[in-house]
């Protein structure tokens, strides 16, 4: 680990402290395992189960890089708030959308085979 | 109107030629900076969402569509490997900002090299995919084998044989032979119409009924009129993504330009930091782009 160089430790208020190598390093190879481990679970037939699996390493593989990468961890939780408010705006409007295509289904069939009782 | 003296004069009070007037410190400048960044991270991510969204629906429609074109014409391996050089430009990129931070001029300098390296890598992979669907004929509108309004060689056709497609042939839903009980009575304008379920669209996804690569023959005649339908999704979500990795680029060799000319220091440094954030939100989306289009099987 290398220390602060002597200018950065003469402005030691300087508010946006640089990562610790050993984080980056440690984030870097979980996100490699993680991708590994994501193109193994594809190759297993969970059925309907094998998109979740790959959206919670996908969701796990962005936690590490908002968190790490991108000093959420560190940073002043204004910056999650916006970053939280974009991704909740997105779930509601694809949760809304997928309800809303199910919806219709059985009135959406083809018209030439309507019929009328017996 | 700035003589070079009242210039000195200035940067004698603030110490620091960067700081803009209007903020009190380089911290609050640079925490202001990072607040902007990130409402403009917020609304890219609200253009991908409005992307992610139609995928969704696409995807929740035709799934049999998304199992037939990824597995036929996505290359996993080249996506991994893709995957894998991004998250690499995204540390080297992470590693740049930590440089810069703690005045490492020449590391900075190679992290930015190697993270423009990696965005050039991505592309030229990405070039190669995009450049085998055109040999394919999968591109989309009138380059696409499987559109009505394709007219190159080996036109797929979405006409189903006439066996299959024989009207009379087609199966009733067996709910629809149940007498209605207004059915020769007075009240048979009460009959309430029934819709006879297509049974090309209610039949069970293959993927799941049968756990096999699903076949353009296997799926049913409304999908084969939909493939296009994920060639959409696919050009439009990797293709804005690959302009993003471009403008990247774009904004990574400033930064470059700038670190080579030693304007960075521990005490300014936002230029990299946001730069930074671009590029590992560019990084994100991939992660997210990578399982649903390349995974899926």
């Amino acid at each position: 680990m290398s220390q602060p160089s002597p200018a950065a430790a003469n402005h030691n208020t300087h508010e946006s402290h640089a990562v610790p190598g050993w984080i980056l390093l440690a984030v870097y190879l979980a996100l490699v395992i993680l991708t590994g481990l994501t193109v193994a679970a594809a190759g297993i037939n969970l059925g309907q189960f094998n998109i979740i699996v790959a959206l919670i390493i996908a969701a796990l593989k962005a936690a590490l890089v908002v968190l790490f990468f991108m000093h959420l961890f560190w940073d002043s939780p204004f910056n999650s708030i916006v970053l939280i408010c974009a991704l909740f705006c997105v779930a509601i409007f694809i949760s809304l959308a997928v309800m809303d295509t199910t919806s219709y289904n059985p009135n959406l069939t083809a018209p030439q085979s309507v019929q009328i009782g017996q | 109107m700035n003589t070079p003296t009242t210039l000195n004069t200035a940067t004698t009070e603030h110490h620091d030629p960067y700081l803009a007037h209007h903020f009190d410190s380089p911290e609050q400048q640079n925490a202001s900076a990072k607040v902007g960044m990130w409402v403009f991270l917020a609304t890219e991510i609200l253009m991908f969402g409005g992307l992610f969204c139609a995928y969704a629906v696409y995807r929740h429609l035709h799934p049999d569509v998304f199992e037939f074109c990824a597995g036929k014409y996505l290359n996993t391996t080249l996506g991994a490997i893709n995957t894998l050089i991004l998250i690499t430009s995204s540390f080297t990129m992470a590693w740049g900002v930590r440089a810069a931070q703690l005045n490492q001029k020449k590391v900075l300098i190679a992290c930015l090299s190697l993270t423009l390296l990696g965005a050039a890598g991505f592309l030229g992979i990405k070039a190669v995919e995009y450049r085998a669907k055109w040999v394919e004929h999968v591109w989309v509108g009138a380059w696409n084998q499987y559109n009505a309004d394709y007219t190159g060689p080996d036109k797929v056709s979405s006409t189903p044989s006439p066996t299959a497609a024989a009207p009379a042939s087609r199966p009733i839903d067996p709910h629809l032979l149940v007498e209605d009980a207004n059915a020769g009575t007075a009240n048979e304008s009460k009959i309430k119409p029934r819709f006879a379920v297509d049974t090309a669209l209610a039949a069970p996804p293959v993927a799941t009924a049968s756990a096999q690569r699903v076949d353009y023959d296997d799926l049913s005649t409304p999908d084969k009129q939909r493939v296009n339908a994920f060639f959409s999704c696919y050009f439009l979500m990797t293709g804005l993504h690959g302009i993003h990795v471009i403008v990247g680029m774009g904004v990574i060799t400033w930064i470059l330009r700038r670190s080579l000319r030693g304007e960075f220091n521990a005490r300014y440094n936002t230029p990299v930091d946001l730069v930074g954030l671009y590029w590992h939100l560019v990084d994100l989306i991939w992660i997210f782009l990578f399982p649903l289009f390349y995974l899926i099987h």
